[in-house]
């Protein structure tokens, strides 16, 4: 430790500490722009200009080596003198235009001008005007208030992990921008608007819609990945206006996603459905709340009493909050069944009868950026789980080594020590290959559950390497994706990732897809386990009467529901097999849908028969639990558009209405109460093993062409879906077939053909798209948009015709 | 996109620095497109941005920042004249003035045969020689007083 004076009070860092290090310890305030913590050290605002005793001029704090006995002054006349000086330079170029400026109000210029800079200017001269730059849909730019700190380069550089700005030209005809005419792309951008100290980079579509001061700011927590990342949800009469992150350093540090960042825009949509509306005679009209609720409440009736309380399913979303999914799930299982779920883009359910608790990260999210190895299995990390992503690039940059078994080799703007891209047939036998030179190396047996599937595998050289990279390097981590978690053979990938996690010593996580995936299950939103007579306790699958993705489980076969509630989900996007989705639902006699949206799908399809408007979590109060078991409770920031009501309300009423027990709920405090009471701890339930299952052959499952259908990242969820300015994103560009050079040629396409894509009764046209970087004999066709919503499955065989 | 005995100098200039440091070889890599080229378009710095193994955004930084390189296309010989103190001092500003007369060219711009360019420059580290240019970055004049311009023209427009 270093110990020295600022303004005579006595501090100490550790080595190679600055001062600004040592005044941010005192809470003492040297002003600045260039500086941030979680960046590099630039020193070329020259704001933070301190004196130093001995030193011959002002030193910048930020770059300053703080030094055994120094004795730094930041209020004395020399600093404040050499403060305002910079502040007048900066000062010359920038423009007068705070009054029409997004940033006025909350501008670090704006503030240290009152504190450090002069009534009137003495600089006569023309101002400089710098052309503005089209960075995109979510950046706007007025490069003329730029100040040169170079806050967003370094973002792109470091955080971001691709450099999209830079800072080209020198002296007075130095600009920011980015190379000629480009956008920046990255999914992490809306950060270097935060970081932006002046009005140059501000938010597109925020842009001139208020004033910063009208906006009142209220917490909440984002509905997105499973991060659960906190936000500031800015707010102007009753409207969400603008969403910003608020600092947590466990979940989300200082930034945010785009995704958690832009998709508000999804709230304010004019889908947005705000009476209830009931299908009469194939015309869907408006309605009270009372008609429908009785509505509903009747055709639930009736069906039980037609066909049995066992023919009612409710499916549901992990972007719901803890207390809808437990009181829709405590509604379902009051007629008397129990056919609820939560996992609809999941297909292989063998794992249910095996599990030991709630599958979770297997560790705090802060501690991935203590790793030291990881193994991603899976997952396109940056587009499913951004900040994620972004604290493993900080450790792979610090040495750490990142490894990866994935159908698709999408940049991850990082260094990947080992990687596999197989087919998704392969990937388990890539796995058991892993775990079989795990096994080698640590000369142990392969547990009984995997010998099967190692006995048929010979290692190759990258499996030794990714085993060898998980043993020499501690702390270690596994970590199964999303795509790992919709693979059709999901029960033996976690398997064997289980047994590589125990033979490595390394920690094992399931990313959570969803902002409530833990939170699903604690709320109960799975169906019973263990139950002899499987009629009664459907997954999602077998509600939706999909075929299991493996024929050797037991009571696997597909019974379709005659009633189904779905609540805040859009079956034709945001299941495994949207086509097969569609078709069950057509065929019940009621659906019934609790939805933020009344979309083009369910307008002009034929499936639903009433729509219940439920808020979005800007509008009902209720509880996260993150992939890493954090219970995140948040208040509702706007009242309910329309009449519209919270889930919680809509289900307690059902209960009522149908005589239920138990729905005499006042608040969602008591229904959270309610659940955690039962179990307070929920760090105590999480769990990913599984016992006593045994993997089979893990061989290359299926012929012909595999559909690699993974989700895109502004397709994921209801709300995004709806976020214009992300709509206009390039990740959000209309799906293509994408296919490795050899498959076209064999199939005789040329980049840019159009083709037909066909999975059972399902086609889609689509252009194809050239990717050597593709596994042989593999088409990669996104899921969970509206273009390939006629399809299949998201995995198995495809057929491509050239059209 | 460029030769291969450019990407051959290219190369060789990467071996002067750390295998895993290969941007270091940035300036020389525009330096050797520039000779090859006669200027750096967009799509040369995209190639040497891709060979280097780099943002794009980080060569356009660099060609931005240094004088030498050209982002536009130029006439065959490039005057850079020096017009920083000292050389201001012995002459540079006549030096300027001849080069306009007999040129009628104004900095930055280029004669109708395209075979000369005006450009203004700063210190070229030899003052005690002043006033001095630059012929295409690579030859030095020194003391250029207007018959040495005369003649300097003379032998350029052979």
């Amino acid at each position: 430790m270093i110990n020295f004076e600022i303004d005579g009070k006595p501090v100490s860092v550790p080595k190679n500490g600055t001062v600004m290090d040592g005044a941010n310890q005192l809470g003492i305030y040297i002003p600045h722009f260039c500086y941030h913590k979680k960046l590099s050290i630039a020193a070329n605002c020259r704001m933070c200009l301190v004196q130093v005793e001995k030193a011959p001029k002002p030193l910048p704090a930020c770059a300053t080596p703080a030094m055994e006995g120094m004795k730094v002054s930041t209020h004395s006349g020399q600093a404040v003198t050499a403060q305002k000086g910079v502040m007048e330079f900066l000062l010359i170029n920038h423009p007068l235009d705070c009054p029409i400026c997004d940033q006025g109000g909350e501008c670090q210029l704006q503030d240290l001008a009152v504190g450090y800079g002069a009534s009137s200017s003495r600089y006569t001269e023309a101002k400089r005007v710098v052309a503005n730059k089209n960075l995109g849909p979510l950046i706007s730019t007025d490069m003329t208030r730029c100040i040169h700190c170079t806050r967003c380069v370094r973002f792109g550089q470091e955080i971001a992990g691709i450099m999209e700005l830079g800072m080209a030209g020198r002296g007075e005809h130095a600009e920011i921008l980015s190379f000629v005419g480009r956008t920046v792309d990255s999914e992490l951008s809306g950060n270097m608007i935060d970081l932006c100290p002046v009005g140059a980079l501000v938010s597109k579509p925020f842009r001139y819609s208020a004033r910063t001061w009208e906006l009142s700011r209220r917490k909440s927590v984002s509905p997105h990945c499973g991060l659960g990342s906190n936000l500031v949800v800015q707010v102007k009469q009753n409207r969400v206006m603008r969403v910003l992150p608020r600092e947590n350093e466990a979940i989300n540090e200082c930034w945010l996603s785009d995704k958690d960042r832009f998709s508000y825009e999804g709230l304010n949509s004019e889908e947005r459905l705000r009476k209830p509306m009931i299908k009469h005679g194939g015309e869907w009209q408006e309605c009270d709340w009372q008609t429908a609720l009785e509505f509903t409440a009747n055709g639930l009736k009736a069906v039980k009493e037609k066909h049995g309380a066992q023919s009612i399913g409710a499916l549901c979303s992990p972007h719901s909050t803890l207390e809808e999914l437990y009181l829709l799930q405590k509604f379902i299982r009051g007629l008397g069944s129990g056919n609820v779920d939560h996992r609809l883009r999941q297909s292989d359910f063998r794992a249910d009868d095996h599990v030991q608790g709630v599958p979770w990260l297997g560790m705090a999210i802060a501690d991935v950026s203590r790793l030291k190895s990881a193994l991603v299995i899976g997952s396109t990390l940056r587009k499913d789980h951004p900040l994620l992503a972004q604290r493993l690039r900080q450790v792979v940059k610090q040495g750490a080594q990142l490894n990866l078994i994935n159908p698709v080799d999408d940049d991850l703007l990082t260094k990947v020590a080992n990687r596999a891209i197989v087919a998704p047939g392969s990937m388990a036998a890539m796995l058991a290959q892993v775990l079989k030179a795990a096994a080698e190396s640590k000369e142990v047996e392969v547990p009984d559950g995997a010998r099967k599937a190692t006995s048929t595998v010979s290692v190759s050289d990258t499996a030794r390497a990714m085993a060898a990279s998980l043993i020499d390097n501690k702390p270690a981590a596994i970590f199964l994706g999303n795509l790992a978690q919709h693979h059709p053979q999901y029960t033996d990938i976690l398997v064997l990732a289980q047994h590589l996690a125990q033979i490595t010593d390394a920690q094992f996580g399931v990313l959570g897809e969803a902002a409530n995936s833990v939170g699903a299950h604690i709320a109960g939103a799975t169906p019973d386990r263990g139950a002899p007579d499987r009629s009664g306790s459907l997954s999602a699958a077998q509600m939706l009467g999909m075929s299991a993705a493996s024929a050797d489980t037991a009571g696997a076969a597909a019974q379709p529901c005659q009633a189904y509630v779905l609540m805040n989900l859009e079956p034709e996007l945001d299941s495994y097999d949207p086509g097969q989705a569609t078709k069950a639902l057509s065929a019940a006699e009621l659906v019934v849908m609790l939805t933020s949206y009344k979309s083009q799908a369910v307008m002009q399809g034929s499936y639903a028969d009433v729509l219940l408007p439920i808020a979005p979590f800007t509008e009902t109060s209720g509880t996260f639990i993150s992939t890493e078991g954090r219970v995140q409770t948040f208040n509702g920031v706007v009242a309910p558009l329309g009449e519209t009501r919270p889930a919680w309300k809509v289900v307690r009423v059902l209960g009522n209405m149908l005589q239920l027990d138990g729905f005499d709920y006042e608040t969602p405090d008591q229904v959270r109460a309610e659940i955690l009471s039962a179990a307070p701890d929920v760090s105590s339930r999480l769990n990913n093993s599984l016992g006593g299952f045994a993997v089979g052959d893990t061989g290359q499952k299926g012929g012909g062409i595999q559909r690699i259908g993974e989700v895109p990242i502004y397709q994921a969820d209801p709300i995004v879906r709806r976020a214009e300015s992300l709509q206009r994103t390039s990740d959000a560009a209309a799906p293509v077939a994408w296919m490795a050079g050899a498959l076209m040629d064999k199939l005789g396409i040329q980049h840019g053909d159009n083709v037909r894509l066909k999975q059972g009764e399902g086609e889609a046209q689509l252009p194809a798209a050239r990717d050597d970087k593709l596994p042989v004999d593999c088409v990669r066709v996104a899921s969970a948009h509206p273009m390939t919503a006629g399809l299949g499955g998201m995995f198995g065989e495809i057929v491509v015709e050239r059209l | 996109m460029l030769s291969a005995e450019s990407i051959k100098k290219i190369d060789r200039e990467i071996t002067k620095y750390p295998a895993d440091q290969r941007q270091s070889a940035v300036m020389s890599a525009l330096a050797i497109a520039q000779d090859e080229k006669g200027w750096l378009a967009t799509e040369t710095m995209d190639f040497v941005a891709g060979y280097l193994g780099m943002p794009p955004i980080a060569v356009y930084e660099v060609a931005t920042f240094y004088g030498m390189y050209n982002l536009q296309p130029l006439g065959k010989f490039k005057i850079t004249v020096c017009t920083n103190l000292p050389c201001a001092l012995s002459g540079a500003n006549e030096a300027v003035a001849h080069f306009r007369k007999k040129l009628g060219i104004d900095f930055n711009e280029t004669t109708a045969d395209g075979k000369f360019t005006l450009k203004e420059g700063e210190c070229m580290g030899a003052c005690g020689d002043a006033p001095v240019l630059l012929v295409n970055n690579k030859r030095m004049c020194s003391f250029m007083s207007n018959d040495s311009i005369d003649q300097l023209l003379e032998e350029l427009s052979k």
